[in-house]
């Protein structure tokens, strides 16, 4: 419990200190707040268009696949306000070396190069996307239960555990390859078939790959099944969590690993 | 003339250094796209068989995308932007202005070198995948359209590439140009027909658009190769194109002569 804590005011901190840096550069920050709002627009303007030809894909009708943008929207920018910006640069700090001083510190490593920049900007912009699926919910006539919000929320943090610890993964190739920021950008591919209706993904290998591998067809889809009442069984909301874990499990193994043969830089 | 190609030989050479994160970027950009057409199948699925969007079969439709894939991996600007706006920031135009080198002539040398380094990592993977959905793939159908690609897809090329340049540009007059880069990519994304065909759109929007450059960088060609434009309108077409290319190439000048009035050489 004082771990924890100690754990919450040092977020707490680096929360502080990120928030005044972006403050330095006000219109840049405003800038990249319409950026990201400019490119969620643009997916629900694809959709609208798909939706101008068509009444449904793969049994999903256009405010239930609107409310899964909104719902992959959220987890994506819930990723970007707490570690995309600090896996990217992971790789930097192996090159360099500067890794050396976060490993001196009095902290768990791991947490602190990744949560080390907080992204304020996008908290506007995850909000956003949790205000799209709940307008999308209304359109449809849902009003979801206590425990459904609940489950939501659990189901939410399972895919955000997911997209981290894979990212993670990507990110600490570096190690080995030294150059890895590509890779991690390659990452955002990968959130483009979240927001897919995993019913319009055929059997098959990418599918496959997609619900067991790199779970992406699950970690908004699960979600929003649970709110819209599409669930064919609660065991999709097992695997889910199941693959958080079993992920989180296997990023920490092969972190430690890395870090056991982490040799420096120019020192 | 000379000093250019000696250029293009350093950008090539250069640019190899990058080939395994061109072919991570290649097969990367493969997914989404992947998703994408599962979605149509999908759409086509649930409609009945032998239905159609406006004007596109399923068929037309994939191969619709892979020739926008084809036409992206040889003239999308990859770092070009970014580094035209660092070589602005830290200075380094500075040793442009004192030699007998055109800076807008040498970054276009470095631009075709890169897309050609490009195009062929992306071969591999891109072509596996045409390979993949070989029943949907239509070549040109004449030597003549296939002509005709070609010189749309060149100037598709130069068009893009004063696109960007002129947005780096911006660089002379704001910190950070990403944010502007982005946005404006966010535009082209989606109105050169990037993410699907134009003219599945309602035709006021459609008609709307071909008033602006963004379909002459990917919708235009694409149009071309796959003949859903002939004839005299084709003709038009790439007329237009050059219009707009000569546009571009007239902004981008007059952006950097105004910019740099205001250049101030940092760190040079």
């Amino acid at each position: 419990m004082h771990r924890l804590r100690r754990y919450a005011s040092l977020y707490g901190a680096l929360c502080r200190i990120s928030l005044v840096q972006e403050m330095m550069f006000k219109v840049n920050f405003l800038l990249w707040i319409f950026v990201e709002t400019l490119w969620f627009a643009l997916q629900l303007a694809f959709m609208g268009v798909l939706y101008e030809h068509t009444d449904q894909i793969a049994g999903w009708t256009k405010w239930e696949v609107i409310a899964l943008s909104g719902a992959s929207q959220f987890l994506m920018q819930l990723v970007s306000i707490t570690v995309i910006t600090n896996l990217t640069n992971l790789s930097e700090l192996i090159r360099t070396g500067k890794l050396d001083f976060f490993l001196l510190l009095p902290v768990n490593t791991r947490f602190l190069i990744s949560t080390r920049k907080f992204e304020a900007g996008n908290v506007f912009n995850a909000l956003l996307g949790l205000a799209v699926l709940a307008y999308a919910l209304s359109r449809l006539g849902i009003i979801p239960s206590v425990v459904q919000v609940a489950g939501f929320v659990l189901l939410c943090a399972a895919g955000l555990v997911i997209h981290y610890s894979l990212m993670f993964l990507l990110a600490i190739i570096a190690f080995w390859t030294v150059r890895a920021q590509g890779i991690v950008w390659g990452y955002y591919n990968l959130f483009n078939i979240a927001r897919l209706p995993d019913g319009a993904i055929p059997r098959g290998v990418f599918k496959v790959v997609f619900t067991f591998v790199l779970p992406m067809l699950l970690v908004s889809n699960v979600p929003v099944k649970l709110l819209t009442d599409r669930l064919q069984s609660p065991g999709e909301m097992g695997v889910l969590l199941v693959l958080a874990a079993g992920c989180l499990a296997l990023s920490e193994w092969v972190w430690r690993r890395a870090i056991r043969q982490y040799t420096s830089a120019s020192s | 003339m000379g000093k250019y190609l000696h250029v293009l030989s350093i950008g090539i050479q250069n640019t190899l250094v990058y080939r395994v994160n061109f072919l991570f970027r290649a097969v990367f950009g493969l997914v989404p796209l992947m998703g994408t057409l599962f979605v149509w199948q999908a759409i086509y699925a649930g409609k009945g068989p032998d239905s159609m969007v406006g004007a596109y079969t399923l068929q037309g439709m994939v191969s619709y995308y892979l020739v926008i894939t084809f036409v992206d991996a040889l003239t999308a600007v990859a770092e070009d932007d970014w580094q035209i706006a660092a070589d602005i920031k830290d200075g380094a135009i500075s040793q442009f202005l004192l030699k007998p080198m055109d800076y807008l002539a040498y970054r276009l040398c470095l631009y075709l070198s890169g897309r050609t380094i490009y195009t062929a990592v992306a071969l591999i993977p891109v072509t596996l995948f045409a390979l993949y959905l070989r029943e949907y793939f239509l070549l040109p159908a004449s030597a003549g359209t296939a002509a005709l690609f070609v010189v749309s897809l060149l100037l598709a090329a130069l068009l893009q590439f004063f696109l960007a340049y002129t947005m780096a540009l911006l660089a002379f007059w704001v910190l950070d140009v990403s944010t502007f880069i982005f946005i404006q990519f966010a535009f082209e994304y989606i109105c050169s027909g990037h993410l699907f065909p134009l003219d599945i759109l309602p035709p006021a929007i459609a008609r709307a658009l071909q008033c602006t450059p963004y379909p002459y960088l990917c919708y235009f060609p694409a149009a071309v190769y796959l003949g859903r434009v002939t004839g005299g309108e084709l003709i038009q077409g790439l007329m237009i194109q050059t219009a707009w290319v000569l546009g571009a190439f007239v902004l981008a000048r007059w952006v950097w002569a105004r910019g740099l009035r205001r250049y101030s050489a940092a760190g040079g």
